[in-house]
Formats: C-alpha cells, sequence, structure tokens
C-alpha cells in the first residue's frame, strides 16, 4: 500500500483533496452529494478530459501547446461546413473529419518546432493567434446553428431514476471520454512509440544517442493531441448545439492547469493519465460545488485559481513531509 | 613509441586499431593511433582534456569517420569506420559520463531501453523486461528494485544501472568515461568489484579517466595520449600516478610540500563549537591571514555542508563564527558576502559559472558594485576590471565576450575565482577546485592559491583528493563523518600515513 501510495503521490493527494472538497460541498448543498450530479459532472467535464489527455501527451514529450483550444474551434466550423456540403454525414464520417482536421493542424505546430527549432510555447503561441485569427477573419464571428441533426440531438446511452430521486444518465460525450482516455492510458504506458515518448521528454539527449527519431516524437504528440483537440471539438459542438467560433477561446489554460494539477511536468517525461483525469474533476468538482451554493460565478476564477496553488503546492512537497505515517521509508540520496 | 608492449602471450586483441587520423577544421586532432584492447581486459586510456581520448571514442562507437586508410579490427571483422549501428550490434557498448539515463523512467526500463526502440509502436513487454533487468543486475551481484523509478536512485546506483544496460546490450567491449568523478570511496571500490566481474566473465573494460588512482589498481595495461599522439602502451605494474601525469602531459611535476609557518599571523576566522545534526558536529577551528588550511575527508564527511554554512547558505544549529574578532551571523550568503567571505562551488559547471555568457560578465557578477557607476553598469569599468583579473591570474583567452564555455576546465576555474576575488574577500574557500581540471592545469591553480595566500588572504581548501591538501595547505584537519578527527602539519607526517587515514 505504501509502495502505491508513494509511486503515485500525486494522484493520491489529488484524490484526498477533491475527497475534502466533496465533503465540504455535501455540508453546504444539500444537491451536490447526489449520484445525479455526479453523472452531471462527467457529462460536462467530457470535453475538457479529452483535451486534457492530449495535451499530456505534448507535456510528457517535453513540449507545451496552447494553441489546441483554438485548433478545436477550427476543426468544428470546418467540420461544420464540411458536413454541411457533404449533406449530413453521420457519426463516423463526423469524428473523421474532425480526426483528421486536428491532426493536421497539430502537425503544422510539430513541423514549425522541429524544422525552425521554435521551442513549442512560441510556436504555439504563434498559431493560437492565427488559427484563432483565420477563423473570426473568415467567419466575421458568425455562429452555425443549423448542425446536422444527428450532431445536434442528445445521445442517451444509459438512464435510470436511482432511489435517491435523481436522475442519472450517461451521454455519448462521456463513452468518447472514455475511449480517449483508455486510448491514451494504451498508447503512452503500454506501447513502445509511448515509452519513447516519455524518454525522450525526459532527457532528449539521452533518446538521441539511443537512435529515437526526434523529428517522429514530435509529429506523434502534437498529432495525438491534434487528434484530441479535433474530437474534443466535434463533441463540444454536439454537447452545445451549435459552432460558436469563440467558444473554446480560453480554454488552453483552464486544461492546462488542470494536467500540470494532475502532475504532468512542464519539461517532460512525467505525468499520468489518471492524474490528469483528478486534475480536471478537481476543478470541474470545485466550480460545480461553487454553483450549487450560490457563488457568483465572478468568484469562480479566484477561488480555482487558489485551489490550484494549494494542490500544487501539496503535491511538489513530498507526501512523506505531509503524512507522518509516510516517513519511514529507507533514506535514499 | 617507447615502453610498447607486445600482446600478452600471442592472445588476439579483441579491438585492434590501426593507422587512425582524425582533422577537424585543419586541426590533426589524432595522429596514426593504434589502440589495443585484449579481451577481458581492464585497460585505461589516459589523457588531458583536448588529447583526442573522447574522439577515439567516438571513432570507435561509429559517431566519427576516421580519415581514409584506418582499419579497425573487432572481434574478427575489419572495417574502414564505424557506424553507431554495427557498433552497437557488434557489442561495443560506452556508458557516458552523464550516463544517458532517464530518470523519470523505472530501473527496469531504463536498463532494458533498447527493447523499447523501434520506429512501429509494439506493446511493452514488461514483465520480460522486469526479468531481463533482475537478471542483469545479479550478473553484477546487485539487488535494486527495479519498479521504482531511476531518480529514487542515488548516482552510484545509476552508474550500475548504466552498466546493467550494456550488459543486457550483449557488450563485449565496454568504455566508461570518467566513471569515478561522483562517486564517493566505498561507492568506487563496489564499481571496481563489478569490473572484476565484467572482466572475469570475458568482457573487456576500457576506463577514459584522468583520475587513475582508483582504476590503476584494477587495470592491467594503460595506453596514454598526449595531443592526439599515442605516447605508449604500458603495464600498469609497477605504474604510480605521477609517472602517468608526466606521461600525459609530457612534463615533471616536482611535488613539494607548500607549507609554511603562519602562526604569528593575526586570526581571520575564528569557528568554535558549529553544529548542523546529520552533517556535522562540534567544529572548531582557526584560519589567520595568509594561511591555507586544507580540510580533507571522503565525499559525504561534512565538508562541503560546513563550507555553505560558513558561507551562510546552510544555518548552523549552535556553535559561534568570529570573522576578526566579531561574532557573525549571517542570514544569506549576501551578508556572508558582504562581510568578506567568498566560496568557490565544488559543481562549477552548473552552480559555479553561468556557462552560456561571456567570460567578462561571468567574472564580474558577484561585484557588480564595483563596476557601477551612478547606479548603471560601465562597460568601460568593466572591461578594464576584467583585463586585469585576466593578466593576473594569466588565464588564456581569445576575447572577453567570448562564452565561458569556449574555455578549457582549468581557465574556467581560474576564472570562477578571479569573479570572487573580485569582490575583495578576507576569506575565500575553494571547494574542491581541481574537479574537471587536466593534471597539467591543476599545479597552474594552486600556484595561484600559494600567490592568494602570500597576499594575506585567509584560504580554506576543500579536497578529497589528500595529495592536494598536503601539498598545498599549510595545515589540514580530516573530516569523518562530521567530526574534524584530526590535524596535522604537512612537515610532520608522510603523504602515505594521512592517505591510509583518510582513505582508511
Amino acid at each position: 500500500m505504501r509502495k502505491v501510495v508513494q509511486s503515485h503521490a500525486t494522484e493520491f493527494a489529488l484524490f484526498v483533496v477533491i475527497a475534502i472538497i466533496s465533503i465540504v460541498l455535501s455540508f453546504i448543498t444539500d444537491r451536490f452529494f447526489s449520484l445525479g450530479n455526479a453523472f452531471d459532472l462527467l457529462n460536462t467535464s467530457s470535453v475538457n478530459i479529452i483535451f486534457a489527455v492530449g495535451l499530456l501527451v505534448v507535456l510528457i514529450a517535453g513540449g507545451i501547446d496552447i494553441s489546441f483550444a483554438v485548433a478545436a474551434s477550427v476543426v468544428q466550423y470546418v467540420a461544420a461546413l464540411v458536413l454541411g456540403w457533404m449533406g449530413g454525414g453521420g457519426w463516423i464520417s463526423g469524428l473523421l473529419i474532425a480526426g483528421a482536421l486536428g491532426v493536421l493542424l497539430g502537425a503544422i505546430n510539430a513541423f514549425l518546432i522541429h524544422k525552425f527549432r521554435i521551442i513549442s510555447i512560441v510556436a504555439t503561441i504563434a498559431t493560437f493567434n492565427i488559427y484563432f485569427g483565420l477563423l473570426m477573419f473568415f467567419t466575421r464571428g458568425v455562429s452555425i446553428y443549423n448542425l446536422p441533426d444527428w450532431l445536434t440531438s442528445r445521445v442517451v446511452l444509459f438512464e435510470r431514476e436511482m432511489a435517491d430521486g435523481s436522475w442519472i444518465e450517461v451521454t455519448l460525450p462521456v463513452l468518447v471520454m472514455l475511449i480517449c482516455v483508455v486510448a491514451t492510458w494504451v498508447f503512452i504506458t503500454r506501447t513502445t512509440t509511448g515509452r519513447q515518448l516519455y524518454a525522450f521528454g525526459d532527457n532528449p539527449e539521452g533518446a538521441r544517442r539511443f537512435g529515437i527519431n526526434i523529428g517522429a516524437m514530435q509529429f506523434i504528440a502534437f498529432g495525438w493531441l491534434g487528434l484530441m483537440a479535433g474530437i474534443g471539438g466535434l463533441i463540444q459542438a454536439h454537447y452545445a448545439q451549435e459552432v460558436v467560433p469563440n467558444a473554446l477561446y480560453g480554454r488552453e489554460l483552464d486544461v492546462l492547469a488542470a494536467v500540470v494539477l494532475g502532475g504532468a511536468r512542464l519539461g517532460g517525461g512525467k505525468g499520468s493519465v489518471l492524474g490528469c483525469v483528478l486534475g480536471v474533476l478537481l476543478i470541474s468538482i470545485t466550480q460545480n460545488g461553487l454553483n450549487l451554493a450560490g457563488v457568483s460565478p465572478y468568484a469562480f476564477k479566484m477561488i480555482v485559481g487558489a485551489i490550484i496553488l494549494v494542490a500544487i503546492t501539496l503535491s511538489n512537497t513530498s507526501i512523506e513531509k505531509l503524512l507522518p505515517f509516510m516517513r519511514q521509508v529507507e533514506g535514499r540520496k | 613509441m617507447t615502453g610498447r608492449e607486445s600482446a600478452k602471450g600471442g592472445q588476439k586483441p579483441l579491438l585492434s586499431l590501426r593507422n587512425i587520423n582524425m582533422t577537424f577544421g585543419g586541426v590533426k586532432a589524432l595522429k596514426h593511433v593504434s589502440f589495443d584492447v585484449l579481451p577481458g581486459d581492464v585497460h585505461c586510456l589516459a589523457g588531458e582534456n583536448g588529447s583526442g581520448k573522447s574522439t577515439l571514442i567516438k571513432i570507435i562507437t561509429g559517431v566519427y569517420r576516421p580519415q581514409d586508410g584506418a582499419v579497425i579490427e573487432f572481434d574478427g571483422q575489419t572495417y574502414s569506420h564505424m557506424s553507431p549501428v554495427t557498433a552497437q550490434n557488434s557489442g561495443i557498448q560506452v556508458i557516458w559520463q552523464d550516463l544517458a539515463l532517464f530518470p523519470e523512467m523505472t530501473v527496469a526500463e531504463n536498463i532494458t531501453f533498447q527493447t523499447l526502440l523501434g520506429r512501429w509502436p509494439r506493446f511493452v513487454n514488461y514483465n520480460g523486461m522486469r526479468e531481463k533487468a533482475v537478471k542483469a543486475l545479479a550478473r553484477l551481484g546487485v539487488t535494486l528494485d527495479v519498479d521504482r523509478p531511476l531518480k529514487d536512485y542515488a548516482i552510484a546506483q545509476r552508474q550500475i544501472v548504466a552498466i546493467a544496460r550494456a550488459l543486457v546490450g550483449e557488450a563485449k567491449l565496454v568504455f566508461m568515461d570518467e566513471p569515478t568523478a561522483s562517486l564517493t570511496q566505498s561507492e568506487t571500490d563496489r564499481l571496481l568489484d563489478i569490473v572484476r566481474t565484467l572482466s572475469a566473465s570475458g568482457v573487456a573494460v576500457v576506463f577514459v579517466s584522468h583520475r587513475l588512482a582508483e582504476v590503476l589498481e584494477i587495470s592491467s595495461r594503460l595506453t596514454v595520449l598526449r595531443d592526439g599522439a599515442l605516447v605508449g602502451v604500458y603495464s600498469t605494474e609497477g605504474m604510480t600516478q605521477s609517472r602517468i601525469t608526466e606521461l600525459m602531459t609530457g612534463k615533471t611535476f616536482d611535488q613539494t610540500v607548500r607549507a609554511r609557518d603562519v602562526s604569528a599571523n593575526p586570526v581571520v576566522l575564528e569557528v568554535e563549537g558549529l553544529c548542523r545534526p546529520g552533517q556535522f558536529v562540534d567544529i572548531s577551528f582557526t584560519v589567520r591571514r595568509g594561511e591555507t588550511l586544507g580540510i580533507t575527508g571522503l565525499l559525504g564527511a561534512g565538508r562541503t555542508e560546513l563550507a555553505l554554512s560558513l558561507f551562510g547558505m546552510l544555518k548552523p544549529w549552535s556553535g559561534t563564527v568570529k570573522l576578526e574578532g566579531k561574532p557573525v551571523h549571517f542570514a544569506s550568503n549576501r551578508d556572508a558576502i558582504a562581510a568578506g567571505i567568498a566560496y568557490l562551488s565544488e559543481d562549477r559547471l552548473s552552480l559555479g559559472l553561468i556557462q552560456p555568457q561571456s567570460i567578462a560578465d561571468n567574472l564580474v557578477i558577484a561585484s557588480l558594485d564595483k563596476i557601477a557607476a551612478s547606479g548603471l553598469l560601465s562597460d568601460g569599468r568593466k572591461r578594464d576590471l576584467v583585463a586585469q583579473w585576466i593578466a593576473d591570474l594569466g588565464v588564456k583567452v581569445g576575447k572577453q565576450e567570448d562564452a565561458i564555455s569556449t574555455l578549457s576546465g582549468g581557465n574556467q576555474q581560474r576564472i570562477a575565482i578571479a569573479k570572487w576575488l573580485a569582490t575583495d574577500p578576507k576569506l575565500l574557500i575553494l571547494d574542491a577546485p581541481t574537479v574537471g581540471v587536466d593534471v597539467g592545469a591543476r599545479a597552474g591553480i594552486f600556484d595561484i592559491v600559494a600567490k592568494l595566500a602570500q597576499t594575506g588572504l585567509a584560504i580554506i581548501l576543500i579536497s578529497d583528493e589528500v595529495p592536494e591538501v598536503y601539498f598545498n595547505a599549510d595545515r589540514v584537519l580530516h573530516m569523518a563523518k562530521g567530526r574534524v578527527v584530526n590535524q596535522f602539519l604537512p612537515a610532520d607526517r608522510s603523504l602515505a600515513e594521512i592517505e591510509a587515514a583518510v582513505y582508511a
């Protein structure tokens, strides 16, 4: 047990923080601690979790991406136009188109970073502005409400009324999110390419000496994030039942904060899917709880900021220091 | 080629290089070098920085391609040049000084990293990796928790992981680049045991080092390079370190005890009963004007922690420090610098100098107030100050604006010393000042130390190499496990006696 807690210190700390916040919120509001609300949370967090696991892969490979959220907006818009021009389409063609567009936009980032040796934060700030600028210029900020029916109609995969009277349902975004989460987990922990990404982020020079193809690593990492951004973009359009060009603008920083909160290291080599999911959930739970407690939405950002600071401090301070019973571990270093 | 030894008993060499030439931009890095390693041989490749050691390794491992006419024979095959892939596939492995490991990944992944390579994704076989890793470690007689991330282990164990990785790669020949540089004595002993095990199982090991004392005892042969040319191949039997130094530098160093009697000088620093539990206890000593006090002891004896406490970077729990008779308490090293204490860090590369910045900027960084005119930095003053120190310490530089990383280790160290001298210190603490400095350049550093002492500066010289303090300090403290266990004057004792006590 001790070993498990130690090797997953961040995830454990997040879990504890989530538990504490949940308990506090359940005292403040009577609706928070219901299954119905838990599933609500899952439904609303799906898009952010999809983005987060994509961004995680880039962070593990030692990069960072600011542009993925507006890239997702571009994908939404272009996909909606293409689907309209195709005369409808369906979920399969929709996901294929959105995924392919996302990979393309991610590959542009990787190309700039690898070919011209631009550090990823600078390259993606540039593409962030370019993507968003192009989108606003060509759309003149006009939203699309006239989406195909399959995209806007809610797909409920499971629903039931619980004993406590709350209504639970699992919708399509949750299923897509679960697939993305599992796929990312398998990719980064169970495949050789995923482990090469870790190694590359951890020690680029060491990876290079082993003959790992650095360019390929960049394309795979940013391509994966692009894929997730594309899928997430389409799912967000489905969830919102409209395409608003600036709907996702600013989402990148929320997701980045959640991923870093989940233990991913800016600089590479570190981060887990579980931590990443917990990071997103922690922020959603807080927002949801504050909402139910009737706190002004204007205070949300402030409180979420404070929680990020506290959680990061907790996970950086080694868990042994916080929990006395963990202390007598054989001393190393 | 004096001292050339024919291959022992007609044994066929595992690796044989002939007629290796290499030129970089008109500079001949290697001139007609030949090099032989026997199967199961433990071999030293010695030479100063720039002597061609690393170029030679890079040719053997296929990173560089030698000029035409080269003959490389390895394990019965003849090549005109190697490629990284052929070198690895035929069993040549290098353990680089920086180890090239992945700290966030597990021990098992690090050891069997080669199984993770390949262009197309495959599923990772963690159980297989674990088994392979345990087996490789067992061959070395070591057990580590292979599921822990590597960062949980200290440098000595990481080195073992790097060796285990070479074994998984079916190594027949392993190069170790400066393997003992960051190890304590007992860790070094363990490493040498492991090398013996390897050698007994038929793997040849080549040490590339300029710290040869430790590896000399287990290696059978020695190849010395100087200025890109082969000096000779020698049997290590009866070889002494000073003889190797002569071969490497082509100069003879007469090492004489420099100690002087300074007991009449006024006391600069007086330390009494200084404690920092877990690191050092009850430390008392004095340093006088013009005195060089040596502090020696094994890695982990508490020397560096003591120095950092004097420099205000660690807080002692109890005890007093008096500077020129007045008690001082430093809240930070800024206070210590202002009071006249300078500390040359043992880690010059990452802490002592800012590598990408210029020589001039590095030199003035601790004394910016001296080159400021009415609040703004004056380029003219900076230039003058830097020029003066460069001349005083005899640093060989091109331009002041060149990056510090373009200088050799010895010259970098001179700049680091100058940086502190520019603050006008009363007490200069030198922590391992010759780490990463060539043997030939070390004497130059100590000449500077002696000159500084003559001007009245009080100096604390910390080193884990006993000869350094023995020959260059006026008085030596021996620290072990956080305590001063002995104090002696170099003139009263022989070097061997003291080395025996310290390395015991």
